[in-house]
């Protein structure tokens, strides 16, 4: 009997958890343990509307009122340092301990920086509201901003440094940004945006250097080019907050291994979020998403698999069959970029509706004739049919409608 | 106050479609007239159900979401409203949509808007 679960990760996945853990009818003692100094808040806006000071930070809080219902406790300000797996207990950096017979690991993810970048003045990555609130800083007219990264994250934030008046340009190491979430050709369709909105893209080349001490004045690419900057944003990715978990016997290969139902080796141990690599049957591969719907849908299933001990979503649990389905969208100079699927590098790719070079298109990634994938460029309602058609064929056909697994629902797409 | 309060507040009555233009399972969205917010008209499995269009999470049009049974999902964030009474189910959306009263007649939706007057 479960009498006292620790959520370490005090975000969206940790949240959604304990939310998950009170909704499933647990009434023991629930503790969120988080490094950060606030409640859980929202990402996305980080690089969107907060950057361009559209969004305070009130509107980012995740809680409502009626989590206060949820009696948690809060051991908010201090990471966890270890897990103790066979004491039961997780250690923390100000030498307390929280004693639980179930955890669960939401530490998600932190921005990657590339080597020699940290700590010079005007160099910046992007993941907490602190980071966000030092970029504000640098973003108005005349700066000029080097955005290192044409990946989604650093997409956004060029767009909001050119919304605030900078002068930005994007350096990318790959020939085609937006390749491996998009493939090739859809990955150009919509970095074409940039300089539909007079921000410079310059791609294949690799940032060598930075030069200027203490504050950056430039960046030196690969080629020799040198790029003027008051600002640099490096976008290169994030790597899950696994570290602590060293010794624990927990298994990690770019984050905490799990099953398809979140559970990790460790029997009581689930992981959820961006610090979990969950198992995709679709794919027959381990995959950290990394995506807010994930986030937040998983924990549901996870705790689950906690109180119940079994895999699986219950009949009827429609939330379920759409986690089916992996989620994210992306906004770039007021255009919506929405993605849902399980795209193969060798699916193919039409457009079903629009045109690319209107920035307006539904695009349908497909393999053996079958939709895997869709891809929607300002079409919310296309996209949103879509969706729901790729989630409801996984659903309904295939063996996984007897075991309930989402994950197996998926692979039949 | 109670009084000067329904003193202050307004009908306006916005013409929606036929309703076979609204099978089930389909949404529509009205622009209104002048100071009415656009309104998003479902048909839930043959109930006629009418809310504001913008999501209170960010700017999204919930006409153009997911709607399962009673509830709609913001085609962006995922953020789920009850129909019929407006209330979000979870996050990111932490406000209520409003919801409107819909009127039928002669196969034709209406949606009785309240409007608070300019002048209080
Ligand atoms: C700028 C930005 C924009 C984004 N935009 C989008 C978007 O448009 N669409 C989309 O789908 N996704 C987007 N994302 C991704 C999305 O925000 C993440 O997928 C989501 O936040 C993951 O939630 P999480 O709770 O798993 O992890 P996180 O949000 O990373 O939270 C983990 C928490 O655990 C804490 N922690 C770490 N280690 C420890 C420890 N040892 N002890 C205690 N606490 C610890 C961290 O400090 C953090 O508070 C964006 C992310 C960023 C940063």
């Amino acid at each position: 009997m479960i009498r006292s679960v620790a959520v370490v990760g005090a975000s969206l996945a940790g949240l959604a958890a304990a939310r998950a853990l009170r909704d499933q009818g647990f009434d023991g003692r629930v503790t969120l343990v988080g490094d950060e100094p606030h409640r859980p808040y929202d990402r996305p806006p980080l690089s969107k509307d907060f950057l361009l000071g559209r969004a305070s930070a009130e509107e980012l809080a995740l809680g409502t009122e009626a989590d206060d219902a949820l009696d948690l406790d809060w051991r908010l300000g201090s990471p966890a340092t270890a897990l103790l797996p066979h004491e039961r207990r997780v250690r923390l950096a100000d030498g307390g301990e929280v004693s639980a017979d179930s955890v669960v690991l939401a530490t998600g993810a932190r921005a990657r920086n590339l080597p020699g970048f940290a700590g010079r003045g005007g160099v910046h990555t992007l993941r907490t509201l602190e980071d966000a609130r030092a970029l504000r800083e640098e973003l108005r007219p005349g700066a000029r901003v080097v955005v290192v990264g044409a990946g989604f994250i650093g997409s956004e934030v060029a767009s909001t440094a050119k919304a605030a008046g900078a002068e930005v340009t994007v350096v990318e190491a790959l020939p085609v940004p937006l390749a491996g979430p998009l493939g090739p050709t859809m990955g150009t369709a919509c970095a074409a945006l940039h300089a539909d909105h007079g921000v410079r893209l310059i791609c294949g080349v690799p940032v060598r250097e930075l030069l200027g001490q203490p504050r950056v004045t430039a960046v030196r690419l690969a080629d020799g080019q040198e790029l003027p900057a008051t600002a640099v944003v490096v976008g290169v990715g994030a790597e899950p907050n696994v570290g602590w978990l060293a010794g624990s016997g927990v298994t990690v290969d770019d984050g905490v291994r799990t099953d398809a139902a979140y559970a990790t080796n460790l029997p009581g141990v689930v992981a959820v979020g961006d610090c979990a690599a969950s198992y995709r049957a679709s794919t027959g591969r381990y995959v950290r998403t990394e995506h807010w719907t994930d986030a937040l849908e998983a924990p549901r299933t996870a705790v689950r698999t906690l109180l119940g001990g079994g895999a699986g979503p219950a009949a009827g649990d429609d939330g379920r069959r759409r986690a089916a389905v992996p989620y994210f969208w992306s906004e770039q100079y007021g255009v919506r970029i929405q993605f849902a699927g399980h795209r193969g590098a060798e699916d193919e790719v039409r457009v079903e509706a629009g045109d690319p070079a209107d920035r307006s298109f539904l695009a349908v990634y497909e393999r053996e004739g079958r939709a895997t994938a869709v891809l929607g460029v300002n079409r919310p309602k296309e996209f949103t049919r879509w969706r729901r058609a790729l989630a409801t064929t996984g659903s309904d056909s295939g063996p996984a409608s007897g075991s309930g697994s989402g994950e197996q629902a998926a692979a039949v797409l | 106050m109670e009084q000067s309060e329904t003193l202050t507040r307004s009908d306006v009555v916005v013409q929606v479609c036929h309703l076979n233009e609204l099978p089930p399972g389909e949404s529509i969205r009205v622009e209104g007239p002048g100071g009415v917010e656009p309104l998003a008209v479902f048909n839930a499995d043959g109930e006629i159900h009418a809310i504001d269009d913008t999501c209170t999470h960010q700017d999204a049009s919930l006409a153009d979401g997911w709607l399962e049974g009673c509830t709609v999902e913001c085609p962006l964030h995922a953020a789920c409203f009850d129909l019929r009474t407006g209330m979000p189910s979870g996050p990111p959306a932490k406000r209520p949509v409003r919801t409107h009263q819909v009127e039928i007649a002669d196969g034709v939706i209406r949606v009785r808007v309240a409007v608070a007057a300019v002048t209080a």
